[in-house]
Protein backbone atom coordinates (compact mmCIF):
# COMPACT_ATOMS: atom_id res chain seq x y z
CA UNK A 1 0.00 0.00 0.00
CA UNK A 2 1.35 3.43 -0.62
CA UNK A 3 1.22 5.64 1.93
CA UNK A 4 0.29 9.07 1.71
CA UNK A 5 1.51 11.95 4.26
CA UNK A 6 1.71 15.46 1.98
CA UNK A 7 -0.52 18.01 3.24
CA UNK A 8 -1.25 18.87 -0.50
CA UNK A 9 -2.64 15.15 -0.83
CA UNK A 10 -4.68 15.11 2.25
CA UNK A 11 -6.55 18.28 0.91
CA UNK A 12 -7.34 16.63 -2.53
CA UNK A 13 -8.50 13.45 -1.34
CA UNK A 14 -10.85 15.01 1.51
CA UNK A 15 -11.67 17.71 -1.29
CA UNK A 16 -12.39 14.81 -3.66
CA UNK A 17 -14.52 12.92 -1.16
CA UNK A 18 -17.03 15.69 -1.11
CA UNK A 19 -17.76 15.86 -4.47
CA UNK A 20 -17.80 12.49 -4.84
CA UNK A 21 -20.39 12.66 -2.12
CA UNK A 22 -22.48 15.68 -3.97
CA UNK A 23 -22.13 13.85 -7.44
CA UNK A 24 -24.02 11.04 -5.41
CA UNK A 25 -26.65 12.96 -4.67
CA UNK A 26 -27.29 14.85 -7.38
CA UNK A 27 -27.87 11.62 -8.84
CA UNK A 28 -30.75 10.68 -6.05
CA UNK A 29 -32.05 14.15 -5.56
CA UNK A 30 -34.55 13.76 -8.53
CA UNK A 31 -35.78 10.10 -7.63
CA UNK A 32 -36.01 11.69 -4.09
CA UNK A 33 -37.96 14.85 -4.53
CA UNK A 34 -40.49 13.05 -6.86
CA UNK A 35 -41.08 10.51 -3.73
CA UNK A 36 -41.92 13.37 -1.46
CA UNK A 37 -43.95 15.04 -4.14
CA UNK A 38 -46.21 11.96 -4.68
CA UNK A 39 -46.31 11.87 -0.72
CA UNK A 40 -47.22 15.63 -0.50
CA UNK A 41 -50.75 17.22 -0.39
CA UNK A 42 -51.84 18.72 -3.60
CA UNK A 43 -51.85 21.88 -2.62
CA UNK A 44 -48.43 22.09 -1.14
CA UNK A 45 -47.46 20.78 -3.81
CA UNK A 46 -48.79 23.21 -6.26
CA UNK A 47 -47.63 26.10 -3.98
CA UNK A 48 -44.02 25.02 -4.55
CA UNK A 49 -43.67 24.19 -0.57
CA UNK A 50 -42.47 20.43 -1.07
CA UNK A 51 -38.35 20.60 -1.11
CA UNK A 52 -36.52 17.23 0.80
CA UNK A 53 -39.68 16.45 2.30
CA UNK A 54 -42.91 15.30 1.70
CA UNK A 55 -45.02 18.31 2.99
CA UNK A 56 -48.54 17.61 4.53
CA UNK A 57 -48.06 13.50 3.83
CA UNK A 58 -50.70 11.67 2.47
CA UNK A 59 -51.24 8.36 0.67
CA UNK A 60 -53.79 10.05 -1.28
CA UNK A 61 -52.46 10.22 -4.91
CA UNK A 62 -50.87 6.21 -4.31
CA UNK A 63 -54.91 5.35 -3.34
CA UNK A 64 -56.00 7.26 -6.95
CA UNK A 65 -54.20 4.85 -9.02
CA UNK A 66 -55.23 1.85 -7.16
CA UNK A 67 -58.68 3.36 -8.90
CA UNK A 68 -57.25 3.68 -12.14
CA UNK A 69 -58.42 0.93 -13.89
CA UNK A 70 -56.20 1.82 -17.33
CA UNK A 71 -52.82 2.42 -15.00
CA UNK A 72 -53.37 -1.57 -14.75
CA UNK A 73 -53.77 -2.44 -18.13
CA UNK A 74 -50.87 -0.37 -18.91
CA UNK A 75 -48.89 -1.79 -16.29
CA UNK A 76 -49.92 -5.51 -17.75
CA UNK A 77 -49.54 -4.55 -21.00
CA UNK A 78 -46.19 -3.52 -20.64
CA UNK A 79 -45.25 -7.08 -18.59
CA UNK A 80 -46.81 -9.20 -21.14
CA UNK A 81 -44.18 -6.97 -23.67
CA UNK A 82 -41.29 -7.88 -21.49
CA UNK A 83 -42.24 -11.38 -21.48
CA UNK A 84 -42.82 -11.68 -25.01
CA UNK A 85 -39.60 -9.82 -25.85
CA UNK A 86 -37.07 -11.26 -23.54
CA UNK A 87 -39.05 -14.95 -24.85
CA UNK A 88 -38.43 -14.30 -28.24
CA UNK A 89 -35.22 -12.72 -28.24
CA UNK A 90 -33.37 -14.98 -25.97
CA UNK A 91 -34.00 -18.13 -28.11
CA UNK A 92 -33.82 -15.85 -31.73
CA UNK A 93 -30.17 -14.54 -30.93
CA UNK A 94 -29.08 -17.68 -29.57
CA UNK A 95 -30.09 -19.80 -32.72
CA UNK A 96 -28.38 -17.20 -34.67
CA UNK A 97 -25.37 -16.51 -32.49
CA UNK A 98 -24.36 -19.93 -33.01
CA UNK A 99 -24.22 -20.51 -36.44
CA UNK A 100 -22.75 -17.40 -36.99
CA UNK A 101 -20.17 -18.30 -34.61
CA UNK A 102 -18.66 -20.44 -36.84
CA UNK A 103 -15.47 -19.76 -39.50
CA UNK A 104 -16.51 -18.81 -42.96
CA UNK A 105 -14.78 -22.23 -43.80
CA UNK A 106 -17.34 -23.78 -41.34
CA UNK A 107 -20.13 -22.46 -42.10
CA UNK A 108 -19.97 -20.38 -45.68
CA UNK A 109 -22.73 -17.87 -45.77
CA UNK A 110 -21.39 -16.81 -42.21
CA UNK A 111 -19.95 -13.66 -43.50
CA UNK A 112 -22.13 -12.64 -45.89
CA UNK A 113 -25.35 -12.79 -43.66
CA UNK A 114 -22.75 -10.88 -40.66
CA UNK A 115 -22.24 -7.66 -43.32
CA UNK A 116 -26.26 -8.10 -44.09
CA UNK A 117 -26.09 -7.29 -39.87
CA UNK A 118 -24.07 -4.39 -39.52
CA UNK A 119 -25.46 -3.07 -42.34
CA UNK A 120 -29.05 -2.88 -40.63
CA UNK A 121 -27.38 -1.67 -37.80
CA UNK A 122 -25.90 1.13 -38.81
CA UNK A 123 -29.05 2.21 -41.24
CA UNK A 124 -32.72 2.51 -40.94
CA UNK A 125 -35.22 3.75 -43.38
CA UNK A 126 -36.48 6.50 -41.38
CA UNK A 127 -39.67 6.27 -38.68
CA UNK A 128 -42.24 6.86 -41.69
CA UNK A 129 -41.17 4.22 -43.67
CA UNK A 130 -41.14 1.69 -40.86
CA UNK A 131 -44.69 3.48 -39.81
CA UNK A 132 -46.11 2.57 -43.31
CA UNK A 133 -44.32 -0.79 -43.12
CA UNK A 134 -45.54 -1.97 -40.18
CA UNK A 135 -48.56 -0.83 -40.66
CA UNK A 136 -49.11 -2.85 -44.07
CA UNK A 137 -48.25 -5.87 -41.83
CA UNK A 138 -51.11 -4.88 -39.87
CA UNK A 139 -48.89 -4.50 -36.50
CA UNK A 140 -51.74 -1.07 -35.52
CA UNK A 141 -53.09 -1.68 -32.47
CA UNK A 142 -51.30 -5.12 -31.97
CA UNK A 143 -49.09 -5.75 -29.27
CA UNK A 144 -46.79 -8.34 -31.92
CA UNK A 145 -46.12 -4.93 -33.22
CA UNK A 146 -44.46 -3.73 -30.18
CA UNK A 147 -42.75 -6.96 -29.43
CA UNK A 148 -41.08 -7.12 -32.64
CA UNK A 149 -41.55 -3.89 -34.47
CA UNK A 150 -38.04 -2.72 -33.28
CA UNK A 151 -36.45 -5.41 -35.30
CA UNK A 152 -33.74 -8.03 -34.50
CA UNK A 153 -31.51 -6.89 -31.77
CA UNK A 154 -28.61 -6.91 -33.60
CA UNK A 155 -25.99 -6.00 -31.45
CA UNK A 156 -26.96 -8.74 -28.96
CA UNK A 157 -26.46 -10.86 -31.90
CA UNK A 158 -23.02 -9.94 -32.29
CA UNK A 159 -22.39 -9.93 -28.39
CA UNK A 160 -23.56 -13.60 -27.87
CA UNK A 161 -21.87 -14.56 -31.12
CA UNK A 162 -18.21 -13.24 -30.08
CA UNK A 163 -18.94 -14.68 -26.83
CA UNK A 164 -19.12 -17.95 -28.40
CA UNK A 165 -16.23 -17.69 -30.58
CA UNK A 166 -14.19 -17.22 -27.40
CA UNK A 167 -15.27 -20.47 -26.25
CA UNK A 168 -12.64 -23.48 -26.20
CA UNK A 169 -13.17 -25.31 -28.91
CA UNK A 170 -12.61 -28.67 -27.41
CA UNK A 171 -16.15 -29.00 -25.56
CA UNK A 172 -17.81 -29.15 -28.75
CA UNK A 173 -15.58 -30.77 -30.38
CA UNK A 174 -15.44 -34.00 -27.37
CA UNK A 175 -19.82 -33.73 -27.59
CA UNK A 176 -19.11 -34.18 -31.46
CA UNK A 177 -17.07 -37.24 -30.86
CA UNK A 178 -19.37 -38.54 -28.61
CA UNK A 179 -22.38 -38.48 -31.42
CA UNK A 180 -24.03 -35.30 -30.43
CA UNK A 181 -25.54 -33.40 -33.10
CA UNK A 182 -25.87 -29.64 -33.16
CA UNK A 183 -29.18 -29.41 -31.72
CA UNK A 184 -27.92 -31.09 -28.89
CA UNK A 185 -24.33 -29.42 -29.00
CA UNK A 186 -26.43 -25.84 -29.02
CA UNK A 187 -28.97 -26.98 -25.92
CA UNK A 188 -26.48 -28.97 -23.65
CA UNK A 189 -22.93 -27.54 -24.46
CA UNK A 190 -23.10 -24.26 -25.60
CA UNK A 191 -25.89 -22.68 -23.31
CA UNK A 192 -25.22 -23.70 -20.10
CA UNK A 193 -21.29 -22.89 -21.10
CA UNK A 194 -23.00 -18.96 -21.84
CA UNK A 195 -25.22 -18.36 -19.04
CA UNK A 196 -23.47 -14.93 -18.33
CA UNK A 197 -24.10 -13.54 -21.60
CA UNK A 198 -27.51 -14.92 -21.96
CA UNK A 199 -28.49 -13.35 -18.52
CA UNK A 200 -26.73 -10.25 -19.87
CA UNK A 201 -28.69 -9.68 -23.53
CA UNK A 202 -31.85 -11.13 -21.18
CA UNK A 203 -31.60 -7.66 -19.20
CA UNK A 204 -30.55 -5.66 -22.14
CA UNK A 205 -33.75 -6.96 -23.48
CA UNK A 206 -36.06 -6.44 -19.99
CA UNK A 207 -34.90 -2.84 -20.32
CA UNK A 208 -35.99 -2.18 -23.23
CA UNK A 209 -39.49 -3.21 -23.21
CA UNK A 210 -39.63 -1.83 -20.28
CA UNK A 211 -38.35 1.72 -21.01
CA UNK A 212 -39.69 2.12 -24.90
CA UNK A 213 -43.05 4.67 -24.98
CA UNK A 214 -42.23 5.75 -28.52
CA UNK A 215 -43.80 2.73 -30.98
CA UNK A 216 -47.00 2.31 -28.93
CA UNK A 217 -47.87 6.22 -29.19
CA UNK A 218 -47.53 5.52 -33.25
CA UNK A 219 -49.19 1.65 -33.45
CA UNK A 220 -51.75 2.29 -31.14
CA UNK A 221 -54.81 3.72 -31.58
CA UNK A 222 -56.62 4.08 -28.44
CA UNK A 223 -55.15 5.03 -25.25
CA UNK A 224 -56.49 1.91 -24.09
CA UNK A 225 -53.67 -0.48 -25.10
CA UNK A 226 -50.97 1.75 -24.32
CA UNK A 227 -47.84 0.24 -22.08
CA UNK A 228 -47.13 1.32 -18.98
CA UNK A 229 -44.17 4.13 -20.34
CA UNK A 230 -46.76 5.53 -23.03
CA UNK A 231 -49.53 6.36 -20.89
CA UNK A 232 -47.23 7.75 -18.29
CA UNK A 233 -45.76 9.75 -21.03
CA UNK A 234 -49.32 10.71 -22.55
CA UNK A 235 -50.92 11.30 -19.20
CA UNK A 236 -48.50 12.53 -16.63
CA UNK A 237 -45.52 14.13 -18.38
CA UNK A 238 -46.88 16.42 -21.19
CA UNK A 239 -50.72 16.19 -22.66
CA UNK A 240 -50.59 16.85 -26.38
CA UNK A 241 -53.51 18.49 -27.53
CA UNK A 242 -52.48 17.29 -31.54
CA UNK A 243 -53.22 13.50 -30.77
CA UNK A 244 -56.79 13.76 -28.90
CA UNK A 245 -59.59 15.47 -29.03
CA UNK A 246 -61.03 18.21 -27.27
CA UNK A 247 -63.14 16.08 -24.54
CA UNK A 248 -60.59 14.13 -24.23
CA UNK A 249 -57.82 17.18 -23.62
CA UNK A 250 -60.32 18.78 -20.92
CA UNK A 251 -60.53 15.04 -19.21
CA UNK A 252 -57.05 14.73 -18.85
CA UNK A 253 -56.07 18.30 -17.55
CA UNK A 254 -58.90 17.56 -14.92
CA UNK A 255 -57.52 14.24 -14.37
CA UNK A 256 -53.52 15.54 -14.28
CA UNK A 257 -52.04 17.36 -11.54
CA UNK A 258 -48.59 17.23 -9.75
CA UNK A 259 -48.88 14.95 -6.91
CA UNK A 260 -50.61 11.97 -8.94
CA UNK A 261 -48.39 12.74 -12.01
CA UNK A 262 -45.06 12.15 -9.52
CA UNK A 263 -46.56 8.98 -8.31
CA UNK A 264 -47.64 7.39 -11.56
CA UNK A 265 -43.89 8.24 -12.52
CA UNK A 266 -42.35 7.11 -9.13
CA UNK A 267 -44.50 3.51 -9.69
CA UNK A 268 -43.44 2.78 -13.04
CA UNK A 269 -39.88 3.30 -11.42
CA UNK A 270 -40.30 0.88 -9.10
CA UNK A 271 -40.30 -2.67 -10.74
CA UNK A 272 -36.85 -1.71 -11.93
CA UNK A 273 -35.29 -0.17 -8.94
CA UNK A 274 -37.18 -3.59 -7.09
CA UNK A 275 -34.38 -5.75 -9.52
CA UNK A 276 -31.51 -3.14 -10.46
CA UNK A 277 -28.99 -5.69 -7.88
CA UNK A 278 -29.40 -7.45 -10.79
CA UNK A 279 -29.72 -5.50 -13.78
CA UNK A 280 -26.33 -3.49 -12.59
CA UNK A 281 -24.20 -6.85 -12.40
CA UNK A 282 -25.44 -7.86 -15.77
CA UNK A 283 -25.40 -4.71 -17.31
CA UNK A 284 -21.33 -3.91 -16.21
CA UNK A 285 -20.61 -7.31 -17.45
CA UNK A 286 -22.00 -6.19 -21.14
CA UNK A 287 -20.74 -3.76 -21.23
CA UNK A 288 -17.15 -5.17 -20.43
CA UNK A 289 -17.94 -8.10 -22.71
CA UNK A 290 -18.87 -5.58 -25.56
CA UNK A 291 -15.61 -3.80 -25.06
CA UNK A 292 -13.38 -6.73 -25.62
CA UNK A 293 -13.90 -7.73 -29.13
CA UNK A 294 -12.55 -9.96 -32.26
CA UNK B 1 -13.71 -29.33 -37.26
CA UNK B 2 -16.99 -29.16 -37.61
CA UNK B 3 -19.39 -32.18 -39.42
CA UNK B 4 -20.18 -31.25 -42.72
CA UNK B 5 -23.61 -32.41 -41.96
CA UNK B 6 -23.47 -29.45 -39.71
CA UNK B 7 -24.53 -26.96 -42.04
CA UNK B 8 -27.92 -27.77 -42.75
CA UNK B 9 -29.32 -27.18 -39.51
CA UNK B 10 -27.44 -24.26 -39.28
CA UNK B 11 -29.73 -22.71 -42.04
CA UNK B 12 -33.10 -23.95 -39.71
CA UNK B 13 -31.85 -22.09 -36.78
CA UNK B 14 -30.92 -19.00 -38.96
CA UNK B 15 -34.76 -19.07 -40.03
CA UNK B 16 -36.07 -17.10 -37.05
CA UNK B 17 -33.40 -14.44 -36.89
CA UNK B 18 -33.61 -13.81 -40.86
CA UNK B 19 -37.77 -13.95 -40.95
CA UNK B 20 -37.29 -11.13 -38.25
CA UNK B 21 -34.68 -9.20 -39.97
CA UNK B 22 -36.77 -9.36 -43.01
CA UNK B 23 -40.10 -8.08 -41.96
CA UNK B 24 -38.93 -5.71 -39.60
CA UNK B 25 -35.63 -4.52 -40.49
CA UNK B 26 -35.44 -4.93 -44.32
CA UNK B 27 -38.65 -4.69 -45.16
CA UNK B 28 -39.06 -1.00 -43.85
CA UNK B 29 -36.20 -0.25 -45.96
CA UNK B 30 -37.41 -0.91 -48.83
CA UNK B 31 -40.51 1.91 -47.36
CA UNK B 32 -38.02 4.79 -48.51
CA UNK B 33 -38.98 4.44 -51.68
CA UNK B 34 -41.98 6.85 -49.95
CA UNK B 35 -39.22 9.80 -50.12
CA UNK B 36 -39.53 9.68 -54.00
CA UNK B 37 -43.53 9.30 -54.24
CA UNK B 38 -46.18 11.30 -53.71
CA UNK B 39 -47.61 9.22 -51.23
CA UNK B 40 -51.17 8.12 -51.73
CA UNK B 41 -52.92 6.17 -48.45
CA UNK B 42 -55.57 5.22 -51.34
CA UNK B 43 -53.68 3.71 -53.65
CA UNK B 44 -50.87 2.29 -51.41
CA UNK B 45 -47.11 2.97 -51.90
CA UNK B 46 -45.84 0.58 -54.30
CA UNK B 47 -48.83 2.62 -56.68
CA UNK B 48 -48.39 5.90 -55.41
CA UNK B 49 -46.55 8.38 -58.59
CA UNK B 50 -42.87 8.74 -58.60
CA UNK B 51 -42.01 12.58 -58.17
CA UNK B 52 -38.24 11.61 -58.58
CA UNK B 53 -36.43 14.58 -56.39
CA UNK B 54 -39.44 16.91 -56.05
CA UNK B 55 -39.38 15.92 -51.74
CA UNK B 56 -35.33 16.69 -51.40
CA UNK B 57 -35.93 19.77 -53.35
CA UNK B 58 -39.00 21.15 -51.41
CA UNK B 59 -37.14 20.46 -48.04
CA UNK B 60 -33.99 22.61 -49.21
CA UNK B 61 -36.75 25.48 -49.78
CA UNK B 62 -37.84 25.18 -46.47
CA UNK B 63 -36.65 27.12 -43.33
CA UNK B 64 -37.26 24.68 -41.03
CA UNK B 65 -34.63 22.38 -42.21
CA UNK B 66 -31.61 24.17 -41.79
CA UNK B 67 -32.61 25.26 -38.44
CA UNK B 68 -33.27 21.09 -37.69
CA UNK B 69 -30.22 19.97 -38.82
CA UNK B 70 -28.54 22.90 -37.20
CA UNK B 71 -30.33 22.36 -34.06
CA UNK B 72 -29.53 18.84 -34.52
CA UNK B 73 -25.87 19.03 -34.63
CA UNK B 74 -25.54 21.82 -31.94
CA UNK B 75 -27.35 19.34 -29.51
CA UNK B 76 -25.82 16.17 -30.66
CA UNK B 77 -22.21 18.10 -30.22
CA UNK B 78 -22.70 19.03 -26.80
CA UNK B 79 -23.59 15.94 -25.69
CA UNK B 80 -21.05 14.06 -27.08
CA UNK B 81 -18.40 16.47 -25.91
CA UNK B 82 -20.34 16.16 -22.43
CA UNK B 83 -20.70 12.69 -22.05
CA UNK B 84 -16.75 12.10 -22.92
CA UNK B 85 -15.53 14.40 -20.52
CA UNK B 86 -17.44 14.12 -17.62
CA UNK B 87 -17.32 10.24 -17.10
CA UNK B 88 -13.47 10.91 -17.68
CA UNK B 89 -12.82 13.26 -14.88
CA UNK B 90 -15.53 11.07 -12.77
CA UNK B 91 -13.72 7.93 -13.20
CA UNK B 92 -10.38 9.07 -12.66
CA UNK B 93 -11.93 11.36 -9.38
CA UNK B 94 -13.20 7.64 -8.00
CA UNK B 95 -10.00 6.07 -9.05
CA UNK B 96 -8.23 7.79 -6.59
CA UNK B 97 -10.00 6.61 -3.64
CA UNK B 98 -9.10 3.71 -2.09
CA UNK B 99 -12.28 2.61 0.23
CA UNK B 100 -13.83 -0.78 -1.83
CA UNK B 101 -16.93 -0.10 0.07
CA UNK B 102 -17.25 3.58 -1.19
CA UNK B 103 -16.46 3.02 -4.70
CA UNK B 104 -19.02 0.63 -4.68
CA UNK B 105 -21.45 2.31 -3.51
CA UNK B 106 -21.08 5.27 -5.70
CA UNK B 107 -20.91 3.28 -8.40
CA UNK B 108 -24.53 1.69 -7.63
CA UNK B 109 -25.75 4.90 -7.34
CA UNK B 110 -24.73 6.50 -10.44
CA UNK B 111 -25.52 4.22 -12.88
CA UNK B 112 -29.29 4.08 -11.76
CA UNK B 113 -30.36 6.94 -14.10
CA UNK B 114 -29.38 5.14 -16.77
CA UNK B 115 -31.73 2.29 -16.51
CA UNK B 116 -34.66 5.12 -16.30
CA UNK B 117 -36.67 6.06 -19.48
CA UNK B 118 -36.44 9.30 -20.94
CA UNK B 119 -40.28 9.56 -19.86
CA UNK B 120 -39.04 9.17 -16.34
CA UNK B 121 -36.57 11.36 -16.62
CA UNK B 122 -38.18 13.85 -18.67
CA UNK B 123 -41.09 13.92 -15.82
CA UNK B 124 -38.80 14.34 -13.10
CA UNK B 125 -36.63 17.01 -15.03
CA UNK B 126 -39.87 19.28 -16.28
CA UNK B 127 -41.40 18.57 -12.66
CA UNK B 128 -37.57 19.98 -10.83
CA UNK B 129 -37.50 22.51 -13.32
CA UNK B 130 -40.91 23.57 -13.35
CA UNK B 131 -42.10 27.20 -11.98
CA UNK B 132 -42.58 26.09 -8.34
CA UNK B 133 -39.89 23.47 -8.58
CA UNK B 134 -36.96 23.17 -6.28
CA UNK B 135 -34.75 25.07 -8.82
CA UNK B 136 -36.88 27.77 -8.24
CA UNK B 137 -37.22 27.87 -4.85
CA UNK B 138 -33.25 28.03 -4.35
CA UNK B 139 -33.44 30.82 -6.98
CA UNK B 140 -35.90 32.79 -5.27
CA UNK B 141 -34.07 32.59 -2.26
CA UNK B 142 -31.78 34.27 -3.83
CA UNK B 143 -33.88 37.13 -4.62
CA UNK B 144 -33.76 35.63 -8.46
CA UNK B 145 -36.98 35.96 -10.12
CA UNK B 146 -38.11 32.39 -11.29
CA UNK B 147 -37.96 31.22 -14.77
CA UNK B 148 -40.00 29.34 -17.20
CA UNK B 149 -36.95 26.68 -17.70
CA UNK B 150 -38.73 24.59 -20.43
CA UNK B 151 -40.12 27.54 -22.34
CA UNK B 152 -37.22 29.06 -22.95
CA UNK B 153 -35.43 28.73 -26.02
CA UNK B 154 -32.18 29.58 -24.68
CA UNK B 155 -32.39 27.40 -21.53
CA UNK B 156 -33.57 24.64 -23.20
CA UNK B 157 -30.70 23.30 -25.53
CA UNK B 158 -28.20 23.57 -22.08
CA UNK B 159 -31.46 21.50 -20.16
CA UNK B 160 -31.28 18.40 -23.21
CA UNK B 161 -27.27 18.26 -22.63
CA UNK B 162 -27.11 18.51 -18.52
CA UNK B 163 -30.36 16.15 -18.40
CA UNK B 164 -28.58 13.30 -20.63
CA UNK B 165 -24.74 14.05 -19.43
CA UNK B 166 -26.65 13.64 -15.50
CA UNK B 167 -28.54 10.16 -17.07
CA UNK B 168 -25.86 8.60 -18.70
CA UNK B 169 -22.34 10.19 -16.83
CA UNK B 170 -22.04 7.13 -13.94
CA UNK B 171 -22.83 4.87 -17.37
CA UNK B 172 -20.09 5.88 -19.55
CA UNK B 173 -17.61 6.00 -17.13
CA UNK B 174 -17.86 1.93 -16.95
CA UNK B 175 -15.75 1.57 -19.89
CA UNK B 176 -13.05 3.98 -18.10
CA UNK B 177 -13.03 1.82 -14.70
CA UNK B 178 -12.66 -1.67 -16.83
CA UNK B 179 -9.30 0.25 -18.60
CA UNK B 180 -8.40 1.69 -15.39
CA UNK B 181 -8.46 -1.45 -13.45
CA UNK B 182 -6.40 -2.88 -16.18
CA UNK B 183 -3.38 -0.40 -15.40
CA UNK B 184 -0.01 -2.67 -14.19
CA UNK B 185 0.19 -1.58 -10.38
CA UNK B 186 3.76 -2.32 -10.27
CA UNK B 187 4.06 0.94 -12.12
CA UNK B 188 2.36 2.86 -9.28
CA UNK B 189 4.67 1.17 -6.87
CA UNK B 190 7.46 1.81 -8.68
CA UNK B 191 6.58 5.05 -8.84
CA UNK B 192 5.99 5.46 -5.15
CA UNK B 193 9.37 4.07 -4.94
CA UNK B 194 10.69 7.20 -6.50
CA UNK B 195 9.37 9.20 -4.68
CA UNK B 196 6.50 10.01 -7.06
CA UNK B 197 3.31 12.01 -5.49
CA UNK B 198 -0.01 11.78 -5.43
CA UNK B 199 -0.40 14.06 -8.51
CA UNK B 200 2.63 12.76 -10.37
CA UNK B 201 1.15 9.08 -10.46
CA UNK B 202 -2.18 10.83 -11.37
CA UNK B 203 -0.50 12.96 -14.82
CA UNK B 204 2.50 10.43 -15.53
CA UNK B 205 0.82 7.03 -15.21
CA UNK B 206 -3.06 7.13 -14.70
CA UNK B 207 -4.18 10.12 -17.02
CA UNK B 208 -1.40 8.51 -20.63
CA UNK B 209 -2.61 5.17 -19.66
CA UNK B 210 -6.50 6.47 -19.78
CA UNK B 211 -6.14 8.32 -22.90
CA UNK B 212 -6.31 5.95 -26.07
CA UNK B 213 -9.65 4.80 -24.96
CA UNK B 214 -10.61 8.37 -24.27
CA UNK B 215 -9.25 9.03 -27.71
CA UNK B 216 -11.15 5.25 -29.29
CA UNK B 217 -14.44 6.60 -27.79
CA UNK B 218 -14.36 9.89 -29.14
CA UNK B 219 -13.71 8.27 -32.85
CA UNK B 220 -16.77 5.97 -32.34
CA UNK B 221 -18.77 8.57 -31.40
CA UNK B 222 -18.38 10.68 -34.26
CA UNK B 223 -21.40 9.32 -35.58
CA UNK B 224 -23.66 10.37 -33.63
CA UNK B 225 -23.53 13.29 -34.80
CA UNK B 226 -26.56 13.60 -36.29
CA UNK B 227 -28.38 11.74 -33.43
CA UNK B 228 -29.20 14.51 -30.39
CA UNK B 229 -32.14 11.93 -28.67
CA UNK B 230 -35.05 11.71 -29.88
CA UNK B 231 -36.74 10.40 -27.01
CA UNK B 232 -34.89 12.63 -24.67
CA UNK B 233 -36.06 15.81 -26.73
CA UNK B 234 -39.78 14.24 -27.69
CA UNK B 235 -41.03 14.28 -23.85
CA UNK B 236 -39.33 17.69 -22.85
CA UNK B 237 -40.19 19.92 -26.05
CA UNK B 238 -42.90 21.98 -26.50
CA UNK B 239 -43.71 24.32 -29.37
CA UNK B 240 -41.96 27.45 -27.08
CA UNK B 241 -38.44 26.09 -28.07
CA UNK B 242 -38.57 24.17 -31.31
CA UNK B 243 -36.36 27.49 -32.52
CA UNK B 244 -33.50 25.81 -30.66
CA UNK B 245 -34.85 22.41 -29.80
CA UNK B 246 -36.62 21.08 -32.63
CA UNK B 247 -34.40 18.24 -34.36
CA UNK B 248 -34.32 16.75 -37.45
CA UNK B 249 -36.34 13.30 -35.17
CA UNK B 250 -38.62 15.43 -33.79
CA UNK B 251 -39.20 17.10 -36.99
CA UNK B 252 -39.73 14.11 -39.07
CA UNK B 253 -41.90 12.68 -36.40
CA UNK B 254 -44.53 16.18 -36.20
CA UNK B 255 -44.17 16.23 -40.48
CA UNK B 256 -44.74 12.58 -41.02
CA UNK B 257 -47.42 11.32 -38.20
CA UNK B 258 -49.33 14.67 -37.46
CA UNK B 259 -49.21 16.41 -40.51
CA UNK B 260 -49.42 13.33 -43.10
CA UNK B 261 -46.60 14.54 -44.97
CA UNK B 262 -45.25 10.95 -45.73
CA UNK B 263 -42.86 12.28 -48.86
CA UNK B 264 -41.44 15.06 -47.32
CA UNK B 265 -40.62 13.34 -43.76
CA UNK B 266 -39.43 10.43 -45.31
CA UNK B 267 -37.36 12.20 -47.56
CA UNK B 268 -35.78 14.17 -44.71
CA UNK B 269 -35.47 10.99 -42.52
CA UNK B 270 -33.67 9.52 -45.60
CA UNK B 271 -31.44 12.15 -45.74
CA UNK B 272 -30.48 12.01 -42.24
CA UNK B 273 -29.94 8.40 -42.59
CA UNK B 274 -27.86 8.02 -45.51
CA UNK B 275 -25.75 11.23 -43.68
CA UNK B 276 -25.17 9.39 -40.70
CA UNK B 277 -24.60 6.03 -42.36
CA UNK B 278 -21.59 7.96 -43.75
CA UNK B 279 -20.47 9.26 -40.90
CA UNK B 280 -20.72 5.66 -38.57
CA UNK B 281 -19.13 4.19 -41.06
CA UNK B 282 -15.63 6.39 -41.09
CA UNK B 283 -15.79 6.77 -37.59
CA UNK B 284 -15.49 2.87 -37.53
CA UNK B 285 -12.89 2.70 -40.45
CA UNK B 286 -11.10 5.45 -38.68
CA UNK B 287 -11.19 3.41 -35.63
CA UNK B 288 -10.17 0.22 -37.23
CA UNK B 289 -6.70 2.10 -38.37
CA UNK B 290 -5.65 3.20 -35.46
CA UNK B 291 -6.73 1.40 -32.60
CA UNK B 292 -7.40 -2.07 -34.21
CA UNK B 293 -11.21 -1.58 -32.63
CA UNK B 294 -13.64 -4.47 -34.03
CA UNK B 295 -16.99 -4.63 -34.08
CA UNK B 296 -17.00 -8.72 -34.67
Amino acid sequence: MIAERSVASRLFNSLNLILLIVIMLLCLLPVWYTLSISLSDKAAAAAGQVFLWPKGLTLGSYMTIMKDTQFFTSFFISVQRVVYGAAIAFFVILLMAYPLSKTSKEFKPRNIIMWALIFVMLFNGGLVPWFLTMKSLGMINNIWGLVLGGGLPVFNVILVMNYLRNMPKEMEESAMIDGAGPWRILFSVILPLSVPVLATILVFTIVYHWNEFFQALVLMNDAEKYPLQSYIKQVAVVIDPTKMDEEQVKRMSELSNQTLNAAKIFISMLPLLVIYPFLQKYFVKGITLGSVKG
Amino acid sequence: MIHRSFAKHFYIMLIPGLLWLIFFNLYPMYGVITAFKEFNPGVGLWKSPWVGLENFKYMFELDDSKIIFRNTVVIAFAKMIGNLIVPLVFALMLNEVKNRLFTRTVQTVVYLPHFLSWVIVGGMMLDIFSYSGPVNQVLESLGVEPVLFFANENAFPALVVGSDIWKEFGFNAIIYFAALTSINPEMYEAAAIDGASQWKRLTKITIPSILPVAALLATLSLGNILNAGFDQIFTMYNPSVYSTGDIVDTWVYRAGLIDFQYGLASAVGLLKSVVGLVLITISYVLAYRFANYRIF
